[in-house]
């Protein structure tokens, strides 16, 4: 078996072509179908002490849902990665595999890694499409109620856990749509809205959650209200970390420079690409987006496929590009100008306020600094302006201070974080947090992980209580 | 969903509407706002509560029809259901930390243009609750123009300018600052301006000169109005400042009027801003 798995290649997956899909909003991968999934998974060398689970944020047992694709058992697969993950058609498409699970794959070391990203998402999409073979009866309730703050990743992942151990679940989200940055950061053309997102919150809905949209925790009501008026037994904050930052260079408040956040936001939420919705998009001929992650490379394609030439301006190198390697993959061969090395200061604007332009500087790479990474250094003198009107910011968010502002006793660090223990249990009694709003910007996976485990600590506290 | 309970024509083109959002009208304070959104293809419109009703749990919305969204939130009518109301939002006016004692020291003067007045409304009457009776100078182009008139004189000091003088002091809400200070002899050491963003920097300028510390109430364009997207962003004190968590309200003498009126008009030019070429599903048009 294990030899034969050797020899079989990596199973290609089928993707829009590029030259197309740069024009329109519609998924990129095309995902496996079901022999292609059963012929990935053949190549599973099924290792004794497995690699890829270690490197797995929340310990999917990889090798046992890969077998049972192996053997054509779909719903067994879905049993097993249902487990440790509740949202594995989400994961299998945003995880940062080569870094996880596929970084870690044996088989990477001479061939290429299984591709466990496309079987999960293979595997979670089957869920979604045979919901009837997941229903559980439903629980019994056990009285004790408990509010959720957000309804990202990591607030619909302890909602879930929580119903299902039978406590009345509330979710307050401030938007008017549940998902956090599922529905409102990542663009269509990676996670599809309706398709996926919106199943996986009704799944959540399903088990008995309430989702109230439209209420700004610390505005319309405060933790503390939660609590003391409002009833629940404990909260659970999972507000994400949704403040965006900027340079702070000169001409960052011109016509024409947005956050990434704000363009995304525009773009997925408000559908503002889409004639019939009247939220409105700057729209730019050329437009540069600074940052190198995952939130630069959904800003610069949506801006592509919003009929720009789109450019990433980027301070270090290629290498050091915090982004997924397939967005970047793709971001290229939708024919996205990066440059490299190379950082603004200043954005030019013309005599109406208008970005015409931006300067930036050439940068090398200096010694490495206290992250192991290799920080930019200008080089003098290597000023150089370039042509756009529009420049988009994506440097990284971090959480939003309005609800620490609002309660009592909820202790941040430094850099605004909440502060929370492993179990995610904050400095106020009743009060857990998880996700981006612990962290500062992460993954999906390290936030439904943190709020599965906050669901079992709060079950803790509850059933002490 | 929230419903519209009733509909009212203040002025030409300018709205109020009783909404029915029961959580935020018992947590709204002065100062604060919402932000709206008609239907499920709607925009995101933030708009200031000016007045709200905790025990029927209905806040108060006054909207001029300017652009396209506003168009659209002004043809709804009592019976319709908005799709969105979320609040309230921004911090609340500042005289709200003051103690009862500290208030009443105080001389203090509004100035309301435009839609502005509404929002002037509440501070005005939560300060007539707490023993305080303001001036309040009222500016329009004419007399037609004028909203929210006798509410406000149950509550304070009404004096009202128009342009065209067909009503009032003849000039605009500037002169008549002037002439209650210069000619009237009047003290004033707080003054709260809302209106239109040009009416907001010229008075500010004014106030400025008889050294009146001034607070004034931007309105800024937003998208979610927590805090997430920077479309708010104001300089004020040559520092960056997010309307819709730190504002709304901001020193008047601090604020750079010429930028934020500059990104006001940031899709004025857009095709969805234009009733003509944006043409919309609902209400038939
Ligand atoms: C553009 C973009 C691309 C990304 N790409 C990837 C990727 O490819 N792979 C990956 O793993 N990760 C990616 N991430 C990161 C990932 O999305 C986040 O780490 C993850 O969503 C965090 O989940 P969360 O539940 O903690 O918070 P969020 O998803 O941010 O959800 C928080 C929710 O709380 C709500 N909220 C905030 N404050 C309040 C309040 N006071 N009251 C009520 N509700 C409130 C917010 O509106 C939001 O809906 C990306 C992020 C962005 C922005
Ligand atoms: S409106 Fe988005 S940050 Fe203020």
């Amino acid at each position: 078996m294990a030899t034969k798995g050797n020899k079989i290649p990596r199973t290609p997956v089928r993707e829009q072509d590029p030259a197309i899909r740069a024009t329109n909003f519609e998924e990129v991968c095309l995902g496996y179908d079901e022999q292609e999934a059963m012929l990935e998974a053949t190549r599973c060398l099924r290792c004794p002490r497995p690699r890829c689970v270690q490197a797995c944020p929340v310990g999917i047992n990889i090798p046992g849902f890969v077998g049972k694709l192996a053997d054509g058992d779909i719903k067994g697969a879905a049993d097993i990665i249902g487990l440790d993950s509740s949202l594995p058609s989400v994961c299998g498409r945003v995880c940062p595999q080569e870094t996880q699970c596929e970084g870690s794959c044996v088989l990477g070391i001479k061939n290429e890694p299984l591709a466990i990203g496309k079987l999960e998402r293979f595997t979670g999409d089957w869920k979604i499409a045979h919901p009837e073979q997941f229903e559980t009866a439903p629980a019994t309730p056990n009285g004790k109620r408990v509010a959720i703050v957000g309804s990202g990743p990591a607030g619909l992942a302890c909602a879930s856990d929580l119903a299902r151990l039978g406590y009345d679940v509330t979710i307050f989200e401030a938007l008017h749509k549940a998902g956090g940055v599922l529905v409102y950061g990542i663009p269509e053309f990676r996670l599809p809205k309706e398709r996926i997102v919106a199943k996986e919150v009704e799944t959540v809905q399903k088990l008995g959650v309430k989702i109230e949209t439209d209420v700004v925790i610390g505005r319309t009501m405060t933790v503390d209200q939660l609590l003391d008026d409002e009833g629940f037994d404990a909260v659970f904050i999972g507000s994400g970390a949704g403040l965006p930052r900027f340079m702070g260079i000169p001409g960052e408040n011109l016509n024409g420079v947005f956050s990434a956040n704000e363009m995304l936001t525009r773009a997925n939420l408000m559908h503002a690409w889409e004639e019939e919705y009247d939220t409105p998009i700057y729209q730019g001929k050329r437009m540069v987006i600074v940052g190198g992650g995952n939130v630069a490379m959904d800003a610069v394609r949506t801006a592509k496929r919003l009929g720009a030439d789109a450019v990433i301006v980027y301070r270090r190198s290629e290498a050091e590009l915090p982004a997924r390697v397939e967005e970047v993959h793709h971001a290229k061969q939708e024919g996205i100008d990066f440059r490299m090395l190379t950082n603004p200061v200043r954005i030019l604007g013309d005599e109406s306020g208008k970005v015409c332009g931006i300067e930036c500087v050439k940068m090398e790479l200096g010694e490495p600094d206290a992250s192991g990474r290799r920080s930019p250094v200008e080089v003098p003198g290597s000023n150089f302006t370039m042509d756009c009107d529009v420049v988009i910011m994506a440097l990284g968010t971090s959480p939003n201070p309005l609800i620490k502002d609002t309660t009592e006793g909820l202790e941040v660090t430094r850099r605004g974080c909440l502060v929370a223990d492993e179990e995610g249990a904050t400095t106020r009694k009743g009060v857990f947090a998880g996700g981006d709003a612990v962290t500062g910007a992460a993954t999906v996976i390290l936030a439904m992980g943190a709020g599965r485990k906050s669901a079992a600590a709060i079950h803790e506290y509850l059933s002490e209580k | 969903m929230y419903p519209i309970l009733t509909k009212k024509l203040l002025a030409p083109h300018i709205y109020e509407l009783v909404v029915e959002a029961p959580r935020i009208a018992r947590s709204a304070q002065p100062g604060q706002f919402v932000i709206v959104r008609t239907d499920a293809k709607g925009e995101r419109i933030p708009l200031t509560i000016c007045d709200y009703d905790r025990e029927r749990g209905t806040v108060t919305l006054v909207i001029q029809e300017v652009g396209y969204s506003s168009r659209k939130i002004c043809a709804m009518e009592p019976g319709e259901k908005m799709a969105d109301v979320a609040g309230p939002l921004g911090r609340p006016s500042d005289l709200l930390e003051l103690s009862d004692e500290e208030l009443r020291a105080k001389k203090i003067l509004f100035v309301a243009g435009g839609v502005g007045t509404a929002p002037v409304y509440p501070q005005v009457k939560w300060l007539k609750e707490h023993g305080v009776e303001a001036d309040v100078i009222i500016g329009a182009k004419t007399a037609s123009m004028f909203t929210y008139v006798e509410e406000m004189r149950k509550v304070g000091r009404v004096h009202l300018c128009t342009d065209d003088g067909s009503e009032g002091f003849h000039g605009m809400v500037t002169g008549l600052i002037s002439k209650l200070v210069e000619e009237d002899g009047r003290e004033f050491d707080h003054c709260v301006i809302i209106g239109p963003m040009i009416m907001m920097k010229f008075g500010s300028l004014t106030t400025k000169k008889y050294g009146i510390p001034t607070i004034v109430s931007l309105n800024a364009l937003m998208v979610d109005g927590t805090g997430m997207c920077g479309a708010c962003r104001v300089t004020v004190d040559g520092k960056t400042r997010f309307t819709c968590v730190e504002g709304p309200e901001f020193d008047g003498h601090l604020v750079d009027y010429d930028e934020a009126m500059r990104r006001q008009a940031m899709y004025r030019d857009n095709p969805k801003n234009n009733p003509e070429t944006h043409k919309c599903s609902c209400h038939g048009n």
